[in-house]
């Protein structure tokens, strides 16, 4: 079996809110000082979904395939040493401002042109703007299904089987292989590399492919090719004075807080 | 007639999804004049068409099939298809819902166009939709327009104001047949389990109190149990305690959890981050208790306790009792 995870290097989201900054007129998020990129948290739980996919299947190859500048070395290393075996980086200046539906077709043609792919393993959503829809972008312009949002993740005899976080219960849902599979947090903590895990990571290959070397050119890529654009990003103002509660015990602190609650009719 | 906006409705338990008539209810705020047409898809569901227009669609679409009883991402896409075809609506709405998250992507894709996926907020300008939608964990909001047709977008669920329901209102009703294609379903559900809450259903109640990973452990949440009862409200919880297999993940609030929007949300250690926030920040008021003063929670906060939670929760509870006796 063969398997691509998709994994997005984004701005650390474990910053306090405080620190967290925009540049309104560029519209992008201006890291604190010092502050670098972080792979996004729900891909790298894909690719702990694939590693345990391979513990069951050993002969599986696991290819780990970042879009992004250079600096997403960082993210495929650190899935590389969590057991991926390959590393696939898609870079090209023309990479660098794309909408969803240009994303999904930039994913999709490395995946066609990779060959012999049986399941791909998405982030249920980047930890950046959290849209969650570049997974079933894939499958859609790879015409395959799409089970998103996955708590277990099992192949069986070429049947893929996910077990689906719904906002009120789960269901488990299954399709024939090749298909695509997002994952979330339910799944569990990513594994931790092993010291002679990471010592191999330069020993596994890493290929770089450009628009060009995926048949794919301004006309696709270009801001006229755009189905979305972004208008404005903004950090919205949250006024609220908050009123600490006063007494010598924590027992008058209660009352006060109760006699408030009541004042202002909410209990 | 060609609807000018479309809204994919859902039907529950207790008749047209609450949703769906705040989707309605925009899309009638937001056509102007227009047409609003409302997709009903699934098994019996067009017992429910009267009730869409009186929430404001001016057409309903209803694709009614038993093949069509419980979701599935490849019957319902070929559904979709076809109620978006004969609507030619330029904007679809969907909630975001279990139904909404999974095929709205989907047909966007399908259909080569854009999805605004969780919008808060829409504004129809210069004919585009505008959706305002937060992102960064919370800690932003983006604006995008979809520059392709259908404009796709969905929409959370308590961000819009329903219309008033006017049973007088006229609207037509289309059948559309749903000739299910079987060769094109490669998806199969083989189990459902859904978390019946008991008593307030978390998303709906008007108050909630919800407990972090400060707590300490399960046991802990006693206290949170018992102020939930004094208070008659939902109780909730962060996702460090859901993670933690404290609690069960339909009580998370947050990002990728619930989001409420509850009267009173009673905060009980929990640090408040963007995440949670996300989840909780419309809240018309917020209170929290943390030991730590600096905590991230009171800043969203009206008012609030720097304590031990564990000094805290039993007077709380008992003052909370007297001054509802009084
Ligand atoms: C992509 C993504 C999505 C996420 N989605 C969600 C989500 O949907 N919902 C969510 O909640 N989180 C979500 N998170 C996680 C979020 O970032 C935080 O990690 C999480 O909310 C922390 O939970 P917590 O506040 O319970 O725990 P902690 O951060 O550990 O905070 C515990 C708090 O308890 C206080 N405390 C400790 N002991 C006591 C005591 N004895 N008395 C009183 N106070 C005490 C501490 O001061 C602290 O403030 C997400 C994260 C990511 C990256
Ligand atoms: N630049 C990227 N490179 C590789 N995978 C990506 C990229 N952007 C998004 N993805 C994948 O698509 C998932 C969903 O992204 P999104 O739809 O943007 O929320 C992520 O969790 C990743 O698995």
């Amino acid at each position: 079996m063969h398997i691509v995870v998709c994994v997005k290097q984004v701005p650390d989201w474990d910053i306090p809110p405080s620190s967290f900054k925009i540049d309104e007129s560029l519209k992008q998020v201006v890291p604190p000082p010092g502050v670098v990129d972080v792979p996004s948290q729900f891909d790298m739980i894909g690719v702990e979904a694939a590693m345990l996919l391979k513990d069951e299947a050993p002969d599986t190859k696991v290819t780990i395939m970042s879009m992004g500048p250079e600096a997403v070395q960082d993210t495929i290393k650190k899935s590389l040493a969590m057991g991926g075996d390959e590393g696939l980086l898609l870079n090209d200046t023309l990479f660098e401002d794309l909408d969803w539906y240009q994303l999904a077709l930039v994913l999709s043609t490395a995946i066609k042109k990779l060959e012999s792919v049986d399941l791909v393993i998405c982030g249920r959503q980047a930890v950046d703007w959290d849209m969650g829809v570049a997974g079933s972008g894939i499958a859609e312009l790879l015409g395959w299904p799409a089970l998103t949002i996955g708590k277990s993740i099992k192949v069986n005899d070429g049947t893929l089987v996910l077990e689906r976080v719904l906002m009120d219960g789960f269901e488990t849902v299954e399709a024939q292989l090749p298909a695509v599979a997002t994952i979330s947090n339910e799944l569990g903590e990513p594994r931790y590399p092993k010291l002679q895990q990471i010592m191999q990571v330069k020993k596994k290959q890493v290929t770089v492919w450009s628009a060009a070397d995926l048949g794919l050119d301004d006309s696709q890529l270009g801001a006229d090719a755009r189905k979305m654009t972004l208008e404005r990003l903004y950090v919205p103002v949250t006024a609220v004075e908050c009123e600490f509660m006063e007494g010598d015990t924590p027992e008058e602190k209660a009352q006060n807080l109760a006699k408030k609650l009541a004042e202002a009719k909410l209990i | 007639m060609a609807s000018s906006i479309l809204v994919v409705g859902e039907v529950g338990e207790g008749g047209l999804a609450p949703i769906t008539k705040e989707m309605l209810g925009a899309a009638r705020r937001l056509s102007a004049d227009g047409s609003v047409g409302c997709a009903l898809i699934g098994s019996g569901v067009e017992a429910h068409a009267q009730s869409a227009i009186a929430h404001g669609a001016d057409e309903v679409f209803v694709v009614d099939d038993a093949a069509l009883a419980e979701y599935n991402a490849d019957t319902y896409l070929q559904a979709m298809l076809k109620v978006a075809e004969q609507a030619s609506a330029p904007v679809i709405l969907f909630g975001q819902t279990n139904l909404g998250r999974d095929l709205a992507p989907r047909l966007a894709f399908r259909l080569e166009t854009g999805v605004i996926m969780d919008t808060i907020e829409l504004a129809m300008e210069g004919g585009r939709l505008h959706g305002t939608r937060p992102c960064y964990g919370g800690n932003a909001r983006a604006v995008h327009v979809v520059n392709a047709d259908p404009q796709v977008a969905t929409v959370r669920a308590k961000s819009q104001e329903p219309a008033i329901e006017d049973s007088s209102r006229q609207g037509q009703v289309t059948n559309v047949d749903a000739a299910i294609d079987q060769s094109a379903i490669r998806v199969k559900v083989t189990s459902r389990s859904g978390v019946s809450a008991e008593g307030v259903r978390l998303e709906d109640a008007d108050v909630v109190v919800s407990g972090g990973r400060g707590l300490g452990g399960p046991e802990n949440f006693d206290v949170i149990e018992e102020l939930a009862t004094v208070l008659g409200a939902a109780v909730g919880a962060s996702r460090a305690v859901c993670d933690l297999e404290w609690r069960p993940v339909s009580d998370q609030v947050g990002l990728t959890g619930k989001v409420v929007s509850p009267t009173l949300y009673i905060a009980v250690a929990i640090s408040g981050a963007s995440q949670h926030m996300a989840g909780c920040s419309g809240s018309k008021n917020i209170v929290a208790i943390n030991k730590d003063a600096d905590a991230n929670i009171f800043k969203a906060s009206r008012f609030g306790i720097a304590e031990d939670y564990a000094t805290i929760m039993k007077p709380l509870i008992e003052a909370v009792k007297q001054e509802k006796g009084a």
